[in-house]
């Protein structure tokens, strides 16, 4: 192919197996499945189709299991218990992988594949939820599809797609203390908004992404949705391999060095074009909060809550006054004036060993004067944060120490938070209701969260841990 | 199986927030229900029943001049968030065959044609602009055109707008996507054995299988 490519570019290329009327038919290279995907199943058999490549397809249940036990039993709603139970039911009839609710390899869907090593660089990977962008942080394409096209996908290991945009955020510059990955994919939202990478792909690239963790990279790639982008990535580096080497479903031996010398060439070609840039200072970054029902609602910590008579439009106005009124905030609030009843640390975004360790290392300094609950992203995050002893401090705070799953950051469990009640949340979304009818959710960093439990209002964690 | 669409007139009702993601057209607590059951009670349950499920008299699509909308027309970023395609069954089940807003969420601009339902994209100021007439004239009704590519407003004025082919020919002939591809079958079979040759380790899962 001549002439210089991006990351995405050559993975489009790679899985491309023709174009008809502008769309492109892709190949899929892995596709996951959990409890949800249960409509699709259904589909699939209704339709009389099988599935088309169970070795290439893997499943965990994550988004309604309880997370006070690992028994089906426990799930209240009796609609999600009989989608739990399916999930297994369906890889016994179809013979793909299932990390099921009592393997220890069961969690988040999202964090389970890069866990076990079925999240590669280069691979074209979907799933049923929209946090599938996820996986980008490892150099994949990765985006989340509806039930019609989970059917499609396993019917035929295939999907069809127009290319996309190309969209580059350049982040530099060291982050002071205590700005996260969360704070840096929370202030490029509020920068583009909720519907700035609509269309798009966005790569995620300069020295404060490549100085960053893959499990903060993923942090990054989770939220690039909530800019409205089709999939978010990190082109692979050192520590891309290094973070993958030895992983269950990692190739080995021999495969290994082969996997390494093609994933080598995947990041982005010098000169290489994309249709937007956007650049991000991130020496000027503080830890961020939203305020609002939307994630680009979202103001450093030492901000306050705007004001209606700013907005730049009477339709942002009107929605200003609306989101205030159900968030029950006051314009010109302090955002740390804000009281909370609740906390929840976990989800595909925040749930990673990495975050227990910044939430617990808050954690630690106090005691939680509301409620606040750590749900591990997976199983075996849980077992590593236990053998750290991090469950101790949690509990010692008063944070209960729950088992994994999706959680409060969706309540489909029945982990809920009660209407008007507010909750200090380390997920991905504030929207109205999302995690319970009535619920107003501030989003933030593990360590804000569990900083927001020791307060009982939203803290600026800095305040916390001056001095380190 | 999916209805085919080629022109639609019918009262519209206008959504004039902007963002209005999919946990609000279908809230997650609906979601597990059979397919077959239908989701029309479902569409925007939360902004539209009060806790102890009365109508909210405010909200649009409560009100005698809209309750028939088969047409909304939104703000920005309609239908983001979430990849439930429920928002989409919401909708359609409850007889809405078409959207007009500025931007879209790109799951449900993907969802939204497998059920039939027509998204349309038209700049910030003619979305106002219709908005503002269905305020005014309540239960005014717009046509829209899918093989001219055109809308026409309680005032008249036509505006066009842009649809991608593949989109547009499966939308008029309802078709569906897995028939679509399955003619690609001998193409599919050919690029997934040069793909299996080039990556061998994506379909060794040696240690984890065997461990």
């Amino acid at each position: 192919m001549a002439g210089p490519r991006t990351l995405l570019e050559k993975i489009w290329d790679d899985h491309l197996i023709l174009e008809e009327d502008g769309q492109c038919l892709l190949l899929v290279g892995r596709h996951l499945a959990h409890d949800g995907s249960y409509h699709a199943f259904s589909a699939l058999e209704d339709r009389g189709l099988t599935l088309r490549r169970p070795d290439q397809t893997f499943a965990t249940p994550d988004h309604g299991v309880p997370t006070v036990s690992r028994n089906v039993a426990d799930i209240a709603d009796p609609s999600q218990r009989r989608v739990v139970e399916a999930l297994p039911v369906n890889a016994a009839k179809y013979g793909f992988t299932l990390f099921g609710l009592n393997d220890p390899r069961q969690g988040i869907v999202h964090v389970v594949g890069p866990e076990q090593g079925v999240t590669q660089p280069g691979l074209i990977i979907v799933c049923g939820d929209s946090h599938t962008s996820t996986h980008g942080a490892l150099g994949a394409l990765a985006f989340g599809i509806g039930a019609s096209e989970v059917v499609h996908v396993l019917a035929t290991q295939t999907l069809w797609r127009k290319r996309p945009k190309t969209m580059r955020i350049t982040v530099d510059g060291e982050r002071p203390a205590g700005v996260t990955a969360k704070d840096v994919i929370l202030a490029i939202i509020a920068k583009i908004g909720a519907n700035g990478g609509t269309g798009y792909v966005i790569e995620y690239a300069g020295s404060t992404i490549r100085a960053m963790s893959i499990e903060e990279r993923m942090t990054v790639c989770n939220m690039s949705i909530e800019a409205g982008a089709r999939a978010g990535m990190v082109a692979p580096d050192e520590k891309t391999f290094e973070y993958l080497k030895g992983r269950p479903f990692a190739p080995q031996g021999a495969d290994w060095d082969a996997a390494l010398a093609y994933w080598k060439t995947l990041p982005t070609d010098p000169g290489a074009r994309f249709d937007t840039e956007v650049a991000l200072d991130a020496t000027t970054l503080e830890p961020m909060v939203t305020w609002g029902n939307s994630p680009e609602d979202a103001l450093p910590v030492t901000g306050r809550v705007p004001d209606p008579a700013d907005a730049a439009s009477e339709v942002q106005r009107a929605a200003w006054r609306e989101t205030l009124e159900y968030m029950g905030l006051t314009p010109g609030q302090r955002l740390t004036d804000i009281a909370v009843d609740q906390v929840f640390i976990g989800s595909c975004t925040n749930g990673r060993i990495e975050d227990l360790r910044a939430a617990a290392e808050v954690a630690r300094r106090g005691k939680a004067v509301v409620p606040a609950m750590v749900s591990p992203g997976s199983t075996q995050v849980k077992r590593q944060a236990e053998a750290e002893g991090l469950d101790r401090i949690f509990k010692e705070a008063g944070f209960e120490w729950r088992e994994s799953g999706c959680s409060m950051c969706v309540g489909m469990n029945g982990d809920l938070v009660g209407a008007g009640k507010r909750c200090a949340s380390t997920s991905n979304r504030n929207f109205r209701g999302r995690q319970g009818r009535g619920s107003r959710t501030h989003l933030m960093s593990p360590a804000m969260a569990a900083a927001a439990a020791l307060r009982g209002r939203i803290a600026d964690v800095r305040d916390l841990v001056a001095g380190g | 199986m999916i209805e085919p669409f080629t022109t639609l007139t019918a009262v519209a009702a206008p959504i004039d927030a902007p963002n209005v993601d999919t946990d609000q057209i279908a809230p997650a607590r609906f979601l597990r229900r059979p397919r077959k059951e239908g989701y029309a009670d479902v569409l925007f349950h939360d902004l539209r029943y009060s806790a102890s499920g009365v109508e909210r008299p405010d909200f649009v699509l409560n009100q005698p001049a809209y309750r028939d909308a088969r047409i909304l027309v939104a703000d920005r970023n309609f239908g983001g968030g979430s990849s439930r395609e429920h928002a989409v069954w919401a909708l359609v089940d409850s007889g809405i065959r078409c959207v007009i807003a500025i931007s879209f969420g790109d799951i449900f601009w993907e969802n939204s044609v497998k059920s039939g339902l027509l998204l349309v994209r038209l700049d910030e100021p003619n979305v106002a602009a219709l908005r503002g007439q269905l305020h005014a004239q309540p239960g005014a009704k717009v046509t829209v055109d899918l093989e001219r590519q055109c809308i026409t407003g309680p005032d008249g004025r036509e505006l066009s707008f842009e649809i991608e082919p593949a989109r547009k020919r499966r939308l008029l002939h309802g078709l569906d996507e897995i028939g679509v591809t399955k003619r690609h079958e001998a193409a599919i079979g050919a690029f997934e054995q040069a793909y299996r040759a080039r990556r061998p380790w994506l379909f060794r899962h040696g240690a984890a299988q065997a461990g």
